[in-house]
């Protein structure tokens, strides 16, 4: 299978259109015939990380590639980073404010369970430069 | 357990795709917070929130949940009912608070998903 490369630019304001663009991945996974159980394991880690963007950073850009085994996605951000790494893994931590709690996030779950979904997962985030995640879901 | 099932044990309304009521449903979860309901994996699962904005329909469609409730009387608007109705979900609304309508659904024999 010839590989295919998706871009998404996302908004930074528009939290009603966080979802659309791994909506679109979801869509486009479906009708490529992929097993179901990857699908998932894609669109809720991409849904994860489309939320985190607009509640943290100010937008950002998604690439996505999928090849014959596997999905490959790089999340990119310009927003503030991550001070403490390790914190933020941690399941329940957060820093959302509470406007973001009340639209049913910041419930400290984001990166957990982006993490849990990927079967590969790489952060690189620098204080003032930004989030770059690198994530892969393997074809099952 | 089918939608229409979930209809009459929570005395709820239908806001759409009543074509879809016979959907077999399995296993259900009740929670405000999306990244909660994104934690476990369910299958053929229906929502229970009192939450009503667009984000609910995005996590249901990420999770292949495809039917949600919303309770305590809550009413989504009209874009957000066009977001289910595209993408196949059932949506009702109940008067019942959280609590009772989890309660009513797991004597009915419904049980929370198994996780990941």
């Amino acid at each position: 299978m010839e590989s295919i490369k998706l871009h998404y630019d996302i908004s930074p304001t528009d939290f009603t259109r966080a979802g659309a663009a791994s909506g679109d991945v979801k869509k486009t996974l479906k009708a490529l015939g992929v097993a179901p159980a990857t699908i998932r394991n894609v669109a809720v880690a991409m849904y994860e990380g489309e939320i985190n963007m607009v509640i943290h950073a100010g937008g950002g850009e998604i690439d996505v590639e999928i090849t014959g085994d596997a999905i490959k996605m790089i999340l990119a951000d310009h927003g503030p980073g991550i001070e403490n790494v390790e914190l933020a893994m941690k399941e329940g931590y957060s820093t959302a404010p509470d406007n973001i709690r009340s639209l049913g996030f910041g419930a400290g779950m984001g990166l957990p369970n982006i993490k849990k979904y990927s079967d590969e997962f790489q952060l690189d985030t620098a204080v003032g430069v930004g989030t770059t995640l690198y994530l892969t879901v393997y074809m099952k | 357990m089918t939608a229409n099932d979930i209809l009459n044990i929570l005395d709820a309304e239908i806001i759409c795709r009543d074509d879809l009521l016979d959907t077999e449903l399995h296993t259900a979860c009740g929670s405000d917070m999306m990244s909660d309901v994104l934690a476990f994996v369910k299958e053929q699962a229906v929502l229970l929130t009192g939450l009503v904005n667009p984000q609910v329909v995005r996590t249901a469609e990420m999770m292949d949940i495809s039917c949600i409730v919303f309770v305590r009387g809550k009413r989504p608007s009209i874009d957000i009912i066009h977001l289910a109705e595209d993408r196949d979900m059932v949506m009702l609304c109940t008067k019942l608070e959280m609590f009772t309508a989890c309660g009513k659904l797991y004597t009915a024999g419904l049980r929370g998903g198994s996780g990941k």
